[in-house]
């Protein structure tokens, strides 16, 4: 790793003043800087996986035996359905937005985001949303016009959400809630694009962008057309619930299936949504453990468009089951099946551009690794799925479960996983542990596979999912059994992550501004950046530019 | 080794003089998308419940064409045009008129459609609980009818600091963008005239 | 991590796990003793989508071990050892042809899969109803089922019963099935796919056993607190055990208490309590829809809609208090005393 990649040092502001608590409080609640903003939705996130995953582990005791009586029927409900609301929208959404909060403007050599009240508007509201989705679990009947936690599911289907049965406010907290988060998503959504288009550094025309820009402008993109179905929903599901109109209302003529429509044609575009980023992640750090630039940079780019454009139109492979008849299910099997083909096009892709390479199994990339098989066989399980007669055996019950999980834990939690240790070096300034990344790894390995290979077991066994309990004789009992005996290795997985990012920050190794020996624009400013980030703006010839700056002799703009 | 002088070096004569589009309007674009999303699925309720009223009173029977509030406020989106080209060439008076009539074009479009639902409650007993049609009618044309208010509130500030002589021609950027706005409202409006008004009945 | 031996362990350890684990998997579940076994189908709906599952298993097994397999040979053929050169490998940045082709030949398992998904789709959903059916209404309520055979005049509930068909031959059960509150799901698996059953909205699904047995399933769509007790009993029975169900069922309840006047007065307690607010009995006053049909509850193995088996000790308990078999069931504890309680219990026992 040579240091020849010039660093504005002495320019900078000095940190080294102890101020007082108050002051540093003051200037984070108040800051409209994207890394602060970025670093406040990470550790938001980051309570919110710990909290969500936690419902997980109570909801896994319960179904680790049959009739068991670990928690009530109502108890689990609401444990299953705040564990989806919170993991997609206040763990999963915030992780992913405050990585490109950080990432993005550095990536293109710009100074902040294009508009930074309306960043820091983003955060807080989504952080309100969250907030009022657990100030639920305290709302008890004895609290005047509270409601306890809601119980209806992450999509909460209609009728089951009207007035009619879901009596209280539990429903309208998930409501709220989600809607507020919508609100922020949208906000960020259009901050990020509008930076990547408009705050780019000289010489950085959208062909030379970093794939991590790209698919976070994919992902953003996306955001606007699928939030607003679901804000709509929303909004119609609080009419019928407070003013008595008859959106979803079965009893004067409404459709049930309508709000179907509606959850999933947001419902579906959020999973890309949120698999797009790991997909950036694993751009950014495969190709520099693997010494090699990315194969296939163009194909890749537009890999991900086709993806963001086709997974707009497959929303109703959620609803094989619906009765759609046979031109409706034929239609959304063949979308679904055909996105299949750019998802394919960019795991050949990540392949390509490790052979050939010289592979460096550090953190980051054992975590990639881990990526690039679990994404394969969740992506071949969804295309089990999208057979929409296998679907009607298999929605629904616990292999969609384990698919699901596949790509939320096994393909995303990885990925993120992967750009912490990798970024974590460039936030603070210290790298984190490479031993106790490793017990992380190995743990956390272990359990997800115990937990969701075996998972699929039960689904093709007949296993609904939303059971709170299940019969004895069904031969579900020795594989719930080993699925929650998996779920505890995970908890071991990520107290080893929560203390390596702790003690790290006191105790890590100084990691200088380059640690990796990477190649694009974040690595050429100090480690934590200063808060204007490059103090001269950049210019840029290539894809790699400090590739450029370290192989002058053969740099990427001859081949571009 | 620390270079404070260069970053990556650029050579100024080679490259092309970089210039992006401006942050305003993309960021307007990207809400407009949203919001239409948002739209769509009001649209999409709309016409999918047409005709599946259990009970009336039904479109053909009680909506009638809304003429005059669609001249308003197609007439406000050509006064906001006005308005903006006028800034860019340092007219602040004609700008002042122009958004003087804008808001008050626009306004006319809101007491209109406050007339009609006051006759649709009253005198037809068409409310938003009364059967599917009244849901998507008023969900829809009241969405529409928020987003022109807060569009109204925008114009109206932007009025006053016109008004008060503060507008400036380096200001047209923001008016162009918040023009945008404008034309996006009338769009829909055109669509729900369309679907509720001439497809629907 | 200089042993490389070491190296090669860690880095395969996983992906063949995985594989050794999807392998064990398939094994374990083909051959598992589960009464709702998606790859043990008895009908033919249930057949057909084995049928495709194969295929699809087959392809994507094969998908998996090839680009598992170069994975893991690229990671291991080109990881970093300590005595390379110092030198970056060669850049590549890409390749048209390559590009081409994995997308032309991915493109192409779509097209066959696509292919065979639509057929199986149209043999399901799409073929005309044959002439000999048995129709039955499906009602989903939370949290129990209602069965009516309009052509037949027999309303029960939670116990479906549908005489076996004959290849040869078909009599098909055709299921027409609506929701009376929240959207639930049917679903036995080794008959057929699960079809969702929805309030407004009409679905159809026809089911075929060919073979005598007990088929279970259950709801599988979240619909409520006690979505998990909506459980599915189907009884494919022989024709002739079929009609002499149906000619049960058809029958008035029972009002023949003679020997049993416990019995009789539990009707007369049944009869003048909210009980017929909610429940039919047929040849009574009690004419209620809300809960299920009891006319001839005491031919039925369970209550509860399948959670609980059908014992006079369980009745008891069940009309004492059903949320202390089934918490957030809709029936309300009916706050009978003890000799109240008694006399029903032996009334409903008499009604077969």
């Amino acid at each position: 790793m040579t240091d020849i990649t010039p660093v504005m040092e002495g320019i900078d502001e000095s940190l080294a003043v102890k101020r007082p608590g108050f002051e540093v409080i003051y200037e984070w609640v108040t800051t409209v800087d994207h890394k602060k903003i970025g670093l406040m939705y990470i550790s938001y996130a980051l309570i919110f996986l710990v909290i969500g995953g936690f419902e997980a582990l109570l909801m896994r005791i319960q179904l680790a035996v049959p009739n068991n009586h670990f928690v009530s029927p109502q108890v689990f409900n609401r444990l299953f359905t705040m564990h989806g609301t919170t993991m997609v929208f206040f763990m999963g959404m915030p992780m992913l937005f405050g990585f490109a909060n950080y990432l993005v403007p550095l990536m293109i050599g710009a100074r902040d985001m294009a508009f930074p009240r309306l960043n820091a508007f983003s955060f807080w509201i989504s952080a309100f949303g969250g907030l009022l989705l657990y100030f639920s679990y305290f709302g008890g009947s004895g609290l005047y016009g509270a409601g306890s936690a809601p119980d209806v599911g992450w999509f909460a289907y209609a009728p089951l959400t009207a007035k009619a049965f879901s009596p209280g406010h539990s429903t309208d907290y998930w409501t709220l809630a989600v809607f507020l988060s919508g609100i922020g998503s949208i906000g960020t959504a259009l901050n990020v694009v509008t930076t990547i288009i408009c705050m780019r550094c000289k010489g950085m025309k959208m062909t030379r962008l970093p794939l991590l820009v790209w698919l976070y402008l994919v992902m953003c993109s996306m955001v606007f057309i699928a939030v607003g179905p679901l804000t709509a929903a929303q909004i119609m599901l609080t009419l019928d619930r407070y003013v008595g109109s008859h959106f979803f209302d079965t009893q004067a003529g409404g459709s049930a299936v309508l709000w179907m429509h509606y959850f999933w044609i947001f419902g579906h575009p959020e999973v890309y949504i949120l698999v797009l980023p790991a997909f950036a992640f694993v751009n950014e750090i495969v190709p520099v453990f693997s010494r090699k630039a990315i194969f296939g940079y163009p194909a890749m780019v537009a890999a991900s468009i086709a993806i963001g454009f086709i997974s707009l139109s497959v929303w109703a492979h959620h609803m094989f089951t619906v009765g759609l008849g046979p031109a409706g299910n034929t239609f959304f099997v063949f979308a679904t099946m055909v996105i299949s083909v750019p998802t394919g096009i960019k795991i050949f892709n990540w392949l390509a551009t490790i052979w050939g390479g010289s592979i460096h199994f550090a953190v980051p990339m054992m975590f990639c690794v881990g990526f690039l098989f679990q994404f394969l066989i969740a992506g071949l399980t969804g295309i089990m799925l999208s057979a929409a007669p296998f679907d009607w055996q298999l929605s629904a019950s616990y292999f969609v479960v384990a698919h699901f999980h596949y790509v939320l834990v096994g393909a995303i939690v990885f990925a993120l996983f992967g750009a912490f240790y990798y970024w974590y070096p460039k936030v603070t300034g210290r790298m984190m542990s490479e031993t106790l990344g490793k017990w992380h790894f190995w743990l956390f390995l272990i359990g997800f596979h115990l937990t969701f290979d075996f998972m699929h077991v039960p689904g093709l066994l007949g296993m609904p999912r939303r059971i709170y309990t299940y019969e004895a004789g069904r031969g579900w009992e020795m594989w719930n059994l080993i699925v929650s005996i998996g779920a505890i290795f995970q908890v071991a997985g990520i107290a080893f992550f929560v203390f390596n990012l702790v003690r790290s920050y006191f105790c890590g190794k100084i990691a200088g501004h380059d640690p990796w020996d990477a190649w694009t624009l974040e690595w050429a400013t100090s480690s934590p950046p200063p808060s204007y980030n490059f103090a001269i703006e950049p210019a840029v010839h290539s894809r790699r530019p400090l590739w450029d700056i370290k192989h002058p002799e053969d740099p990427d703009s001859d081949y571009e | 080794m620390m270079n404070t002088a260069r970053t990556i070096p650029f050579d100024a004569q080679a490259e092309q003089p970089w210039v992006l589009p401006n942050r305003g309007t993309v960021g307007m674009v990207c809400l407009i998308v949203a919001e239409a999303a948002i739209f769509m699925i009001f649209f999409v309720s709309y016409i999918f419940y047409l005709g599946k009223s259990l009970t009336g009173p039904y479109p053909a029977q009680v909506l009638e064409l809304p003429i005059f509030g669609t001249v308003c406020l197609l007439s406000s989106s050509f006064t906001v045009h006005l308005a903006v080209s006028a800034l860019r060439k340092s007219k602040l008076r004609n700008c002042t008129i122009g958004l003087a009539f804008t808001v008050l074009l626009g306004s006319l479009f809101l007491l209109g459609t406050a007339h009609e639902w006051y006759h649709l409650i009253r005198d037809d007993g068409l409310t938003i609980r009364t059967n599917l049609f009244g849901t998507t009618f008023y969900s829809l044309v009241g969405l529409h009818a928020t987003h022109v208010l807060v569009g109204l509130i925008m114009l109206s500030i932007a009025l006053a600091v016109s008004l008060g002589g503060r507008i400036k021609e380096a200001h047209t950027e923001r008016l162009e963008v918040l023009s945008l706005y404008w034309h996006f409202v009338d769009a829909i409006w055109v669509a729900v005239f369309l679907v509720v008004y001439v497809l629907g009945r | 991590m200089t042993n490389p031996f070491r190296q090669i362990a860690c880095i395969s350890a996983f992906p063949l796990r995985s594989a050794a684990c999807c392998v064990f998997l398939f094994g374990c579940t083909a051959r598992a003793k589960s009464p709702t076994n998606i790859f043990h189908p008895a009908g033919t709906p249930a057949h057909s989508i084995f049928g495709l599952s194969m295929l699809v298993l087959s392809v994507t097994a094969i998908i998996f071990i090839i680009v598992g397999g170069l994975l893991l040979y690229a990671l291991l053929r080109f990881r970093h050892r300590p005595e390379d050169p110092a030198r970056e490998p060669a850049q590549i940045y890409g390749s048209n042809q390559i590009e081409l082709s994995w997308t032309v030949i991915p493109i192409l398992i779509v097209v066959m899969l696509f292919l065979t998904t639509t057929r199986v789709i149209l043999s399901t959903e799409g073929i005309p109803k044959p002439a000999a059916t048995l129709d039955v209404i499906v009602i989903g309520h939370q949290f129990w089922w209602e069965y009516r055979y309009p052509g037949l005049g027999v309303v029960t509930a939670n116990e479906l019963h549908v005489p076996i068909s004959d290849p040869a031959n078909p009599t098909p059960t055709y299921l027409k099935m609506s929701s009376a509150d929240v959207t639930h799901s049917f679903w036995v698996p080794r008959l057929a796919g699960k079809m969702d059953v929805i309030p407004n909205r009409v679905n159809t699904m026809w089911i075929d056993p060919q073979e005598p047995d007990l088929y279970l399933g259950q709801c599988a769509q979240y619909c409520g607190t006690q979505h998990a007790k909506m459980l599915l009993r189907v009884y494919a029975q022989s024709p002739a055990d079929f009609a002499a169900w149906i000619n049960q069922q058809q029958k008035p309840a029972n009002q023949d208490f003679t020997g049993n006047p416990v019995a009789a007065e539990g009707q007369t307690v049944f009869l003048q309590n909210a009980c017929i607010n909610c429940h039919t009995v047929a040849g009574t006053v009690a004419t209620g829809r809300f809960g299920p049909d009891l006319s001839h509850l005491a031919t039925r193995d369970t209550i509860a809609s399948g959670s609980v088996q059908n014992t006079p000790e369980n009745l008891k308990q069940w009309i004492n208090d059903p949320s202390s078999m089934k918490p957030g069931a809709l029936m309300p504890p009916m706050h009978l005393n003890d000799r109240d309680l008694t006399a029903i219990t032996a009334y409903l026992t008499t009604l077969h």
